[in-house]
């Protein structure tokens, strides 16, 4: 059972140890550094921390010793010649569907918004999705990082760029979450590893849909089928889909989770094909985080918001819903959790589960653990800064 | 030699980092200095592209840099540079 979860939150990392039946934090790490993403390696307990410094760029920062000591690294750069195709945010003095000359953007990092780590038959490789769009791999244990080519030169993005002018069209769109950079670009936010094979590789583009490569990261292909996009005439388009976070289950990995924008989805098939398993009726379609079991694959965990319109909790009221039937049905749970004036909202990576335990942090800097599957709720701490993320370690 | 003054911030991540004269022509070849005597230093003021970052300042006296992108500005002798957090970024 895990005893430790990290915290990526809006002012440093903070590690909570679980003592005398207590979750416990620690000093804050990292203090006054808004943290994207904090997890720990499974493969050796390496801790890695993706920081979000506002003057000073994106950093990341690794821990060999438990959070005692963190280590600086080099910076994660876009190669010279790394260029995309520049999309324009809806403003009132730009019209998106004015007929403009398509422009192009020499890439430079933004954020590091996801790491994702191979399995035992890739020791030391590490990936970072980020934005505004590439997806980074490091194979000796983070020390150098180079971004996946044929990923960036996908068709999906207009072809290689860095050879001259589009030779397809660029799929995908500019996520929300990279406004406040300044830019409309598109993030890579979830990275799943097969744990059978290293080199199958899944991925979460906002706004493109869902991405896999079966060599390594050589060739990739979308995997968008089954999808549903409310806001396009065509809502069964093979791109322009808003993931906000995908995952497996990692004793089933054929069953997939997929929290996005127009509802829950699932794949039992590798993510071949998805199925929408909303229940709007019980407030189970919009949200950011989700989360499957890790043996079950029947078994998943969302955080509802209430719709786009809104984004926050359903009426005030925080819960929790878990399906244990690969989403036919859901329960609500809300033992443990305010139900008056919550305006909470749990972002994408802030929901984590770890055997019978459950954790999820919110925007409005409160962390609760669930020790019995997510059934009741003990609050960890009402004060903390945002909450970016949550992980067992 | 241009005199340079930055940030007491970046001496977080950069203790020996102090106050001096730097050599360099222009605004870009003193980053360059700094980044030789302080590895990885380059990266917390510019991005990889070479452009100045979005929250960062450098002045030139009283003057805030012109080339944010190439960082081309250049120095006289005795010019006084200071690199600095912008208001903007926090």
């Amino acid at each position: 059972m895990a005893d430790q979860i990290l915290l990526g939150t809006r002012k440093g990392t903070l590690i909570l140890d679980r003592k005398g039946g207590r979750w416990t934090p620690r000093a804050i790490a990292h203090p006054g550094v808004s943290i994207s993403y904090a997890a720990s390696d499974p493969r050796d307990g390496t801790m890695w921390v993706a920081m979000d410094h506002a003057h000073w760029g994106p950093k990341l920062s690794r821990s060999k010793d438990e959070g005692r000591t963190w280590e600086n690294l080099t910076q994660i750069a876009y190669p010279k010649g790394a260029r995309f195709v520049e999309q324009h945010l809806p403003t009132p003095d730009e019209n998106p569907a004015a007929d403009r000359p398509t422009t192009y953007k020499q890439a430079a990092l933004l954020k590091v918004w996801v790491l994702g780590f191979a399995g035992p038959d890739q020791p030391g490789t590490i990936h970072a999705g980020t934005l505004p769009g590439g997806l980074f791999t490091s194979d000796d244990g983070g020390d150098h990082w180079e971004l996946n080519r044929s990923l960036w030169n996908h068709e999906s993005r207009g072809g290689d760029l860095s050879a001259g002018e589009a030779t397809s069209r660029n799929q995908w769109g500019g996520t929300p979450a990279a406004i406040a950079y300044g830019e409309f670009v598109p993030g890579i936010h979830s990275i799943i590893v097969d744990p059978r094979d290293s080199k199958h590789i899944i991925i979460g583009v906002s706004s493109a849909g869902v991405m896999e490569t079966r060599d390594g990261g050589r060739t990739w292909s979308g995997c968008n089928r089954g999808m549903l996009n409310d806001y396009l005439p065509n809502p069964e388009a093979e791109w322009g889909h808003d993931p906000h976070f995908v995952t497996h289950c990692p004793a089933a990995p054929d069953r997939l989770w997929q929290q996005n924008h127009c509802g829950v989805f699932t794949s039992d098939d590798g993510a071949r094909s998805w199925k929408r398993v909303s229940r709007p009726e019980l407030g189970v379609h919009f949200g950011f985080p989700i989360v499957g079991d890790d043996h079950d694959p029947l078994t998943a965990w969302v955080v509802p918001a209430k719709a786009d319109d809104e984004r926050m909790s359903v009426d005030g009221g925080l819960f929790v819903a878990r399906t244990r039937d690969g989403g036919s049905s859901w329960e609500t749970f809300r033992e443990g959790l305010p139900q008056q004036h919550a305006y909470d909202v749990v972002y994408r990576h802030a929901l984590d589960a770890r055997g019978d335990r459950v954790c999820f942090g919110s925007t409005t800097g409160n962390v609760y653990v669930s020790e019995d599957r997510g059934e009741t709720w003990r609050c960890v701490g009402n004060h903390f800064p945002p909450v970016h993320s949550v992980r067992f370690a | 030699m241009p005199h340079v003054t930055l940030t007491r911030h970046l001496q977080r991540f950069f203790p020996t980092l102090v106050a001096g004269d730097v050599p360099g022509a222009t605004v870009r070849e003193v980053i360059d200095e700094l980044e030789r005597r302080h590895p990885g230093l380059a990266s917390y003021i510019v991005n990889e592209t070479g452009g100045l970052r979005r929250h960062v300042n450098v002045f030139v006296g009283d003057e805030p840099l012109r080339d944010r992108e190439h960082l081309s500005d250049a120095l006289a002798d005795h010019d006084k540079i200071f690199i600095l957090q912008a208001l903007s970024g926090g």
